[in-house]
C-alpha cells in the first residue's frame, strides 16, 4: 500500500510535466492539424535555459530560493517562447497550404536541428544541476516503508495546478483565447469574421513553448541532469498524452498526461524499468487504434 | 500602354516604401536574433568538476548572429515574398536539372552505373573510397526501399530503421545459432522483414498520415528496446559479433583457409590481398542496390505500383474507384520492409558486428531526410541525397560535427522552397491520348 502511494505520488509528479508539454501538441493540433514534431525541443530549450538562468542568477549574487525560482521562471518561459514563435514563423508558416506531410517533414527537421543546435553550443554531456529545492515530509510511515512527498514534487503540483487553471480561464475569456477557439473550429470562417489567423496561431505556439519551458525547468529540477536528447523521448510521451486525452482538448491532455505518468510510474515499480518506454508506446498504438479520437476527444470527419 | 506606365510608377513607389519596410523587418529579425542567441549561443556552461557547471559569455558571437541574420534578411526579403505559397519560384536550376535528368534519364543512368562497376579499378580508387563507395549504397538501397512507402505509396514512415534492424538480427542469429550463410540467409532476412511490416502495418495502416507516421516511430524505438533489453537471445548493449562474411560461391575471403576449403585466392591462382573481400563486398551491395532499383521500376508498371500513387495523391477518389486502400498500403510497407531488411542483412555481414545503438532513430531520420531531399518518389535523387549525405563528414571535422544540423535545416529548407524535393520532375506516369487507351 505503501509503495503504491509512493509510486502515485511519482506518477501524479511525472504526468504533471507531461500534462504541460502535452498541451502545445493539443492546441497546435487542434487549430493546424499539425503534429509539432519539434515541441519536444523547444521543451528541452527549456531546460537549458533555465539551468543557464540559475548559474546566471547564482553568478549575479540572488541566493534567495523563491525569488530565484521566480525569475528563472520567467526568463525561461520568456526565451522558449521566441524559440516557439521562430520555429513557427520559419519552417511551418510557409508551408501552409502545401501537400499534407510537409509540415510534420519540416517539423523532423526543426527537431533534428535544434537537437544538434544545442548539442553544438553546450556539448554533448549532461548538464548537472545542484539541487535548489530540497526536503519533504513524510506523509506515513507502514511496515518500515515511509512515503514521502518532497517540497519540489509538491511544488510540480502546484505549479502545474496554477497554470492550468490560468490557462483554462486565458482562453474561455479573452478576447485571444476567443480567437484561438474560433480557429480551431472554422479557420477560413474566423479569417472571414477578422480574426487574424497568423497572429493566432503564432501566439498559439507561443503559449505552447511557455508551458513547455515550464516542464522544462521541473525536470531540471527534479532530476538534476539534463542533456540535449531529452526532448524526443518526452516529446514522444506528451504527444502520447495528447492522442490519449483526445487531441484538439485541454483537459484531455491533462488528463492523458497524468495517465501517462501513472501508468510509466506503476510499470518501473511492478514491472520492469527497462522496459518502461514500450509500456507509453504500446498505449499510445492501442489507443490510436482502438480509440483514435482518445478519452475526451470528438470525432473528426474526413472531408474530400 | 497606360496601364503599363501605370504599373512601373506604382512599382517605383513600392520600392521605395520597400526600402523602409524592409529596414524595420530586418532590424526586426535581427532583434529576434539576438534575443534567441542570448541565452544559447552567448552563454555556454562548461563541467568545473565536482558536478557543478560553469558559463562562460560569447556575446560576440551573439552580435555576429545578430548581423547575419539582418543581412540576410535585408537580401532575401524580396525573394520570400516570392516564394510564399510553395512551388511558385518558376524555372530554377533545379527544375531545369530535374528536366534534364528526366530527358536523358537513361543515358545518365548507364553512365552512373558503369561508374559505380568501374569504381574500384580506377586508378585514383583506394580502399577508403570503395569503403566509402560501400556505405553510399547502403543508403542508396535503403533510400530506395523507403521511396516505395515514402515516395510511391505517400505513406510516412519514421520508424524505418526497424525494418532494417529486423533484417541484420535475423542472419545475425541464423548465423550465429544455424550456421547459415550470407546467400542462404539473405532470403529469410528479407521474408522476417517483411512479414514484421505487415503484422506492425496491418492494425496500423488505416490511421491518417501524420498518426501513422507516430506509430511507426513507436514501432522503431520498441523493436530498438527490445533488442537493447532480450539479452539472451540479442546480447543486449554488446550486440552480436563474429557474424560471417559473404563468400564468393562458396570461396571465402581469407588469408589461410580452414581444412578442406578452398579460398579465393587459391581458386583463382592470385596474390591475397584485403582488398579483395572488400571490393568484393562493394559489388554484393551494388548488385543488390541495382536489383532494389529494377524491381521498384517494374512494380511503379504493375497496378499494384498504380495503385500506391493513386493512394498517395487521393485516398477518397482510390476508395470511390474500388481500391482497397489497406490492402494496398499494406503491400506497399511489407516490400518497404523486406528491401529494408535485405539492406539490414548485408549491413550485418558488412560490418561483422551489430548492435542496438546502429539502428536508433536518428539513422530512420536519415534515411528520410536522404528520400525527401532526393525529391520523393525519384530514384535518382535518392543516389545524389545519399552521395551527398554520406559523403559530406568526409570532408573534414567541421563538416562531421554540423553534419546533422544541416540536414535538419536542409530538410525544413526543401520543404519550404521545394516540397516535392530537390529533384523532383512529376512526369504523369501514365498519359491519356486521343483515341487511345492509357499507354505507360
Amino acid at each position: 500500500m505503501a509503495y503504491f502511494l509512493q509510486q502515485l505520488i511519482n506518477g501524479l509528479t511525472l504526468g504533471s510535466i507531461y500534462g504541460l508539454i502535452a498541451i502545445g501538441y493539443t492546441m497546435v493540433y487542434g487549430i493546424i492539424g499539425m503534429i509539432n514534431f519539434a515541441h519536444g525541443e523547444i521543451y528541452m530549450i527549456g531546460a537549458f535555459i533555465s539551468i543557464i538562468a540559475f548559474l546566471v542568477l547564482g553568478l549575479i549574487g540572488v541566493s534567495y530560493v523563491p525569488l530565484a525560482l521566480a525569475l528563472v521562471l520567467l526568463t525561461t518561459m520568456l526565451f522558449t517562447a521566441i524559440y516557439g514563435w521562430t520555429v513557427e514563423r520559419v519552417a511551418y508558416r510557409p508551408l501552409r497550404g502545401s501537400f499534407r506531410l510537409a509540415p510534420l517533414i519540416s517539423a523532423i527537421g526543426t527537431s533534428i536541428f535544434l537537437q544538434n543546435y544545442v548539442q553544438i553550443l553546450q556539448g554533448a554531456r549532461e548538464k548537472p544541476m545542484l539541487p535548489v529545492v530540497q526536503g519533504g515530509f513524510t506523509i506515513f510511515e507502514s511496515g518500515g516503508f515511509a512515503v514521502r512527498l518532497s517540497y519540489l514534487q509538491l511544488l510540480i503540483m502546484l505549479v502545474t495546478l496554477a497554470l492550468m487553471a490560468g490557462f483554462s480561464t486565458f482562453i474561455a475569456t479573452t478576447p485571444l483565447g476567443r480567437a484561438q477557439r474560433a480557429c480551431e473550429q472554422d479557420m477560413q470562417m474566423a479569417a472571414l469574421l477578422g480574426v487574424d489567423v497568423d497572429r493566432v496561431i503564432s501566439m498559439t505556439f507561443v503559449m505552447g513553448a511557455a508551458l513547455a519551458a515550464v516542464a522544462g525547468l521541473m525536470v531540471t529540477l527534479y532530476y538534476g541532469v539534463v542533456d540535449f536528447f531529452i526532448g524526443f523521448l518526452a516529446g514522444v510521451k506528451a504527444f502520447t498524452a495528447a492522442v490519449l486525452g483526445g487531441i484538439g482538448s485541454l483537459p484531455g491532455a491533462m488528463l492523458g498526461g497524468i495517465l501517462i505518468g501513472l501508468i510509466e510510474a506503476f510499470w518501473s515499480g511492478y514491472f520492469s524499468v527497462e522496459y518502461k518506454d514500450v509500456s507509453v508506446f504500446v498505449v499510445l498504438i492501442l489507443v490510436l487504434v482502438f480509440r483514435p479520437t482518445g478519452l475526451l476527444g470528438r470525432p473528426e470527419l474526413e472531408k474530400v | 500602354m497606360a496601364a503599363a506606365s501605370g504599373l512601373a510608377v506604382e512599382n517605383s513607389a513600392r520600392a521605395t516604401l520597400d526600402w523602409t519596410a524592409r529596414l524595420k523587418d530586418a532590424v526586426l529579425a535581427a532583434l529576434v536574433a539576438t534575443l534567441l542567441a542570448l541565452p544559447l549561443v552567448g552563454v555556454q556552461t562548461y563541467d568545473i568538476g565536482g558536478g557543478a557547471l560553469g558559463i562562460r559569455t560569447h556575446f560576440d558571437w551573439v552580435a555576429i548572429a545578430a548581423a547575419v541574420v539582418f543581412a540576410g534578411r535585408l537580401a532575401l526579403h524580396r525573394r520570400q515574398r516570392l516564394h510564399r505559397g510553395g512551388e511558385s519560384g518558376g524555372e530554377t536550376v533545379f527544375t531545369r536539372l530535374a528536366a534534364w535528368g528526366n530527358r536523358r534519364a537513361l543515358p545518365i543512368t548507364l553512365t552512373g552505373i558503369a561508374f559505380a562497376v568501374a569504381l574500384p579499378f580506377l586508378p585514383f580508387s583506394s580502399r577508403y573510397l570503395i569503403d566509402l563507395g560501400t556505405t553510399v549504397l547502403i543508403y542508396v538501397m535503403l533510400g530506395w526501399g523507403l521511396n516505395v512507402v515514402v515516395g510511391l505509396a505517400g505513406l510516412l514512415d519514421l520508424g524505418y530503421v526497424a525494418f532494417y534492424a529486423v533484417g541484420a538480427y535475423t542472419f545475425a542469429l541464423l548465423a550465429r545459432d544455424l550456421g547459415l550463410t550470407f546467400w542462404q540467409a539473405l532470403p529469410f532476412s528479407g521474408l522476417v522483414a517483411a512479414s514484421f511490416g505487415v503484422i506492425l502495418g496491418f492494425p496500423v495502416l488505416r490511421l491518417r498520415g501524420d498518426y501513422l507516421a507516430i506509430v511507426t516511430l513507436g514501432f522503431g524505438e520498441i523493436i530498438r528496446i527490445v533488442l537493447l533489453n532480450w539479452s539472451p537471445v540479442t546480447g543486449g548493449p554488446n550486440g552480436i559479433s563474429d557474424i560471417p562474411r559473404p563468400s564468393f560461391f562458396g570461396l571465402p575471403f581469407a588469408r589461410a583457409a580452414p581444412e578442406g576449403v578452398r579460398t579465393f585466392h587459391q581458386f583463382f591462382g592470385v596474390e591475397f590481398s584485403p582488398a579483395q573481400r572488400v571490393t568484393y563486398i562493394y559489388f554484393v551491395i551494388l548488385t543488390l542496390a541495382l536489383v532494389t532499383n529494377l524491381f521498384t521500376l517494374r512494380l511503379r508498371r504493375l497496378p499494384i505500383g498504380r495503385a500506391w500513387e493513386a493512394l498517395r495523391e487521393d485516398e477518397v477518389a482510390c476508395r470511390a474507384l474500388g481500391i482497397n486502400p489497406t490492402n494496398v498500403k499494406l503491400s506497399a510497407f511489407g516490400i518497404g520492409a523486406m528491401l529494408g531488411g535485405f539492406a539490414g542483412c548485408f549491413f550485418a555481414t558488412r560490418q561483422g558486428f551489430i548492435s542496438p545503438e546502429s539502428f536508433t532513430f536518428i539513422e530512420s531520420a536519415t534515411i528520410l531526410a536522404i528520400v525527401v531531399l532526393g525529391g520523393m518518389g525519384s530514384q535518382m535523387g535518392v543516389v545524389l541525397a545519399a552521395i551527398l549525405l554520406v559523403s559530406l563528414p568526409e570532408f573534414g571535422r567541421a563538416f562531421a560535427e554540423f553534419r546533422m544540423l544541416i540536414f535538419g535545416a536542409a530538410m525544413v529548407a526543401i520543404m519550404v522552397w521545394r516540397p516535392r524535393g530537390l529533384l523532383a520532375h512529376r512526369e504523369p506516369s501514365l498519359r491519356l491520348r486521343a483515341g487511345r487507351s492509357a499507354t505507360p
